[in-house]
Parts: structure tokens; C-alpha cells; sequence
């Protein structure tokens, strides 16, 4: 620093300064402590479901799964399910190829073929070892093919023709159709319609919702993709952390009622003090 | 053997879990690093599991010729398709062009690949005009609702529409950015809570169906 006063120059002794990197970024703290908080309450949830018998809403689309696989034994026609556009970093290909686990289960036990065309190796190789393991404990282990996964290609369309082809060749009688999707979701659903096959889709993909809505028999939506595991095992553990889910959505729902409050009031009497309720609030989102 | 199938990925998965979940708290250039390596690893260990993909669909469509299937004419033709590809692509050196002269894999790419994708891409107009016939037809009173809104969206979003019910305009964006929006908000912060319990259930290896689904 230098400063001049009069004819008199006068010279701070030079100081070296460099950055420094941090190792905690103090504006997400919010974002931590919400989630160590949500996280906690899944827990507790979970334990809280072990010790009590907690209350499930149906939920058609997956009532409809045995229906489905029924319908496939009676008219001795496999079952197509596909795990979606994604790979395993994606939380909905790892829940879709949980259901798997359940459907290839029940599919054992009705000595069902099982078709299930991927679009990428890894799920593939997951997949297999899930589906091993449904027939193992369904008692079935002799009717477990290793081939009922399969790899077509990683390319979305060609992908997409493979499985209508399959599609149209095989009629299948029941279509799953788990995970994420986009622009093939209406080409594989209304191909699949054109069959006769009884539809059930289930993704957190909200763009692709409507076409599933449109096309599917049933469509489980958002969330209930995660939920559909516990609603098809019933064990506390699953049911549990759906407790939790609904506990945090209650608070999220609070918050956004308060928020809508707070906002007019300060609209309509033109005071300061909702605006600090309402940073806050824009804070912790 | 059980702790090679069973404890050891649930130990690796608790302990990258915490470690990639922490990455996001910390702006640290070696925090930023991690990432940038295991992104790299993570592609790596993706195209050597193409392998698996591959073997996969060789051996699916060797059988199928094998045997005589139904169809296994389309087999043939994938094979013939795969293997004439990588032989062009290898001579080739993977180039679509040199020196301006395109090469046989490039015109495979740009004269099959292409124009085929184009046509799946293309049969979405015809799949969505009878996807919307279905759905549009008022046998209910929900698709009697569902068919009016349509219509007012379709009319607001193209300019003749607009000229002839002025008003469609306003209320599709209405209708779009109001009821459209809040709904679909509400389904991603569904989906958000539910992903997020998801993954705190595998880090924590409550769930580990994804394993093998067997419970010990």
C-alpha cells in the first residue's frame, strides 16, 4: 500500500499472499445437515418399522404385477423387462433392477421364459446375478437361463428396434418397462400396445411420464419406482425407509405452506420481517 | 468365499459411498482431483465391460443360427452387419474420412447408421398421433379433461391457433408454467427423497438385492 501526503511518499512493507484451498464448502452446510437429518429420520424410520406393523396404500400398477405375470403363463408367452436408458450410477436403474429380483422371482415360480435386453454390460452382468438369485430362492435353479439378459447395444434407436422386433416377433404377454427413459419411450410402449401385451411402466423420468401414461396399462410414477421394492417384498426394512420418505415429504410440503404464508403477508401488510423467514427457507433448499 | 461375494463389495461400496458423497461438501483441488480420476477409472472399467456386452450378444446370436431359430436369418445379418463394420473401422483406423476422402466406415456411419437412427427417430410423429388418438378419445370424464386442456395447449403453442382464440394463448402458458409445473414439481421432489433414501440404504448396505438378492 502507498500513500501520499503533501511532497511525502509513504510505502507499506510488501506482503506475499497466496490462496488457499478450503476443505469444507461452508454454503453447502445447509445442504449436509439436511441431509444427515433426512438420513437420520430413514433410519430411524427403518427401526421404527421393525418394532410396528405400518399401514401401505395399494398401488395398482403393482397389484398388477402378478396379474401380468399370470396372464404370461396362462398363454405360454415369455415376459419382456427392460431396466431403462441409464446404468447403474442411476438410482432408478438400480431400483428397476431391484424389481427385477422380485418379478424374476415370481416368474420362477410360474415357469415363465424371462427376456430382459440390455443397454449396457454392467447392469447387464448385475442383472444376471440378481436373476440367479430370484431363482435359487424360488427353488428353480435348473430353469435359470444365463442368456435371459442379454445385450443388444448401447445406441438408443438401434436399441429401440432390437426390442420392438423382439417385441413383434415373440409377443411377449407382459411388458415391463423400469427406469429411466426418453425419446424411445413412446416407440417401445405403443409397439409393445400394438401387441396386445399388458404394459406396466414405472420411471422418474417426469418428461417421459405422459407417454407411459398414455400407452401403459399401468404407470408407476416417480417415487413409486423406489417404493415399488417394498411394496412387493413387504419387509420392514423397505417399508420402513417408505416412512421416512413420506415424513420428508410432509416437512417439504410444511415448509413450502409456511413459505406461501410468510411470502403474503409480506405482500399484502408490506412488512420486512416474513423476508428473513423466507431466506431462510431459500437457504435450506 | 462369502466374503469375497458378499462383505467386500458392501465394504467398498460404504466406504466409496461416504468418500464421493463428502467429495461434494469439499471444493479442495485434490477433492476435485479424486473425481477426475475415478470418472477416468470409471470409463475405463466401461469400455472393458463392452467386452462382456459383446460376448454377450455373439453367443446369443450364434445360438440362434446354430439352432435355426425363427428369425435367425436377422442373426446372420447382425453378424455379417458387426463384423464387416469392425473390419472396415480397423482398416480404416477407426477414420470416418482422410484427407477428405471419406472410407468405408464412414460411409457406413453416414449413409446406414445415420439415416436408420433418423427413421426410429422419425416413426415418434406417427407413434404420438396415435398414442393421442387413444388417449384423447372422452370415454371418461378424466380423458374428457385431459382432451380439453389439450386441445388449448396445442391451439396456444402454434401462431394460427393463436390468431384464431386469441385467448389460448394465455391460458396454455397458464396451464404449462401453473398446473403443468407444480405437478411435476411435486413428483421430483418425490423422486428426489426417494433416490436419496435409495442411496443412503445401498451406502449403508441395508439394501443388497442388487448383489444377488440372498439374505444371510
Amino acid at each position: 500500500m502507498a500513500a501520499v501526503q503533501g511532497g511525502q511518499r509513504i510505502f507499506s512493507p510488501v506482503l506475499v499472499a497466496g490462496p488457499s484451498p478450503d476443505w469444507f464448502n461452508w454454503n453447502q452446510l445447509n445442504n449436509l445437515i439436511i441431509a444427515l437429518s433426512f438420513g437420520g429420520l430413514v433410519f430411524y424410520s427403518i427401526s421404527y418399522a421393525k418394532r410396528h406393523e405400518i399401514f401401505l396404500r395399494r398401488i395398482p400398477g403393482l397389484d398388477a404385477v402378478d396379474e401380468a405375470i399370470g396372464r404370461a403363463t396362462e398363454l405360454g408367452k415369455p415376459i419382456l423387462y427392460l431396466t431403462g436408458a441409464h446404468d447403474l450410477h442411476d438410482p432408478s436403474t438400480i431400483a428397476a433392477a431391484v424389481i427385477l429380483g422380485k418379478v424374476a422371482k415370481r416368474a420362477a415360480l410360474y415357469e415363465t421364459e424371462l427376456l430382459v435386453p440390455h443397454r449396457e454390460p454392467i447392469t447387464m452382468a448385475v442383472c444376471q446375478e440378481i436373476t440367479k438369485q430370484a431363482y435359487l430362492e424360488a427353488g428353480k435353479p435348473d430353469l435359470f437361463k444365463e442368456d435371459a439378459n442379454f445385450f443388444i447395444t448401447a445406441d438408443q434407436f438401434s436399441y429401440t428396434a432390437a426390442v420392438d422386433g423382439i417385441m413383434l416377433r415373440k409377443k411377449p404377454a407382459a411388458n415391463f418397462f423400469m427406469g429411466a427413459y426418453f425419446a424411445e419411450s413412446l416407440l417401445l410402449t405403443e409397439t409393445g400396445a400394438s401387441t396386445g401385451a399388458i404394459q406396466i411402466a414405472g420411471t422418474d423420468s417426469d418428461h417421459q411420464l405422459p407417454f407411459f401414461v398414455t400407452t401403459c396399462d399401468y404407470t408407476l410414477i416417480g417415487e413409486e419406482l423406489y417404493a415399488a421394492s417394498a411394496y412387493l417384498s413387504k419387509e420392514p426394512v423397505q417399508i420402513g425407509t417408505l416412512r421416512g420418505q413420506d415424513i420428508g415429504k410432509a416437512v417439504v410440503l410444511s415448509a413450502i405452506g409456511i413459505g406461501i404464508v410468510l411470502a403474503t403477508v409480506g405482500a399484502v401488510t408490506g412488512a420486512q420481517w416474513p423476508q428473513l423467514f423466507l431466506d431462510l427457507l431459500r437457504d435450506l433448499k | 468365499m462369502i466374503f469375497l461375494r458378499r462383505q467386500l463389495p458392501l465394504l467398498i461400496t460404504l466406504v466409496t459411498g461416504l468418500l464421493f458423497a463428502a467429495q461434494y461438501y469439499v471444493p479442495h483441488p485434490a477433492s476435485e482431483q479424486m473425481l477426475t480420476s475415478a470418472t477416468k477409472w470409471l470409463q475405463i472399467v466401461g469400455g472393458f465391460a463392452l467386452i462382456l456386452g459383446v460376448t454377450s450378444l455373439f453367443h446369443q446370436h450364434a445360438v440362434k443360427i446354430r439352432r435355426q431359430e425363427a428369425g435367425w436369418g436377422y442373426s446372420l445379418v447382425l453378424y455379417v452387419g458387426m463384423l464387416g463394420t469392425i473390419a472396415v473401422g480397423l482398416w480404416a483406423n477407426g477414420k470416418e474420412s482422410v484427407e477428405g476422402t471419406m472410407t468405408a466406415f464412414g460411409w457406413i456411419y453416414n449413409y446406414m447408421m445415420v439415416p436408420l437412427q433418423g427413421t426410429m427417430f422419425a416413426i415418434l410423429a406417427f407413434f404420438i398421433a396415435s398414442a393421442a388418438y387413444r388417449s384423447f378419445r372422452a370415454k371418461s370424464r378424466e380423458a374428457a379433461v385431459l382432451l380439453v386442456a389439450a386441445v388449448i395447449v396445442m391451439m396456444g403453442r402454434v401462431p394460427l391457433g393463436e390468431y384464431l382464440i386469441p385467448l389460448s394463448g394465455d391460458v396454455s402458458s397458464w396451464i404449462l408454467n401453473v398446473l403443468n409445473s407444480s405437478v411435476r414439481r411435486a413428483i421430483l421432489i418425490g423422486v428426489s427423497l426417494g433416490a436419496v433414501a435409495l442411496s443412503f440404504k445401498i451406502i449403508f448396505g441395508v439394501e443388497r438385492s442388487y448383489l444377488g438378492g440372498g439374505k444371510e
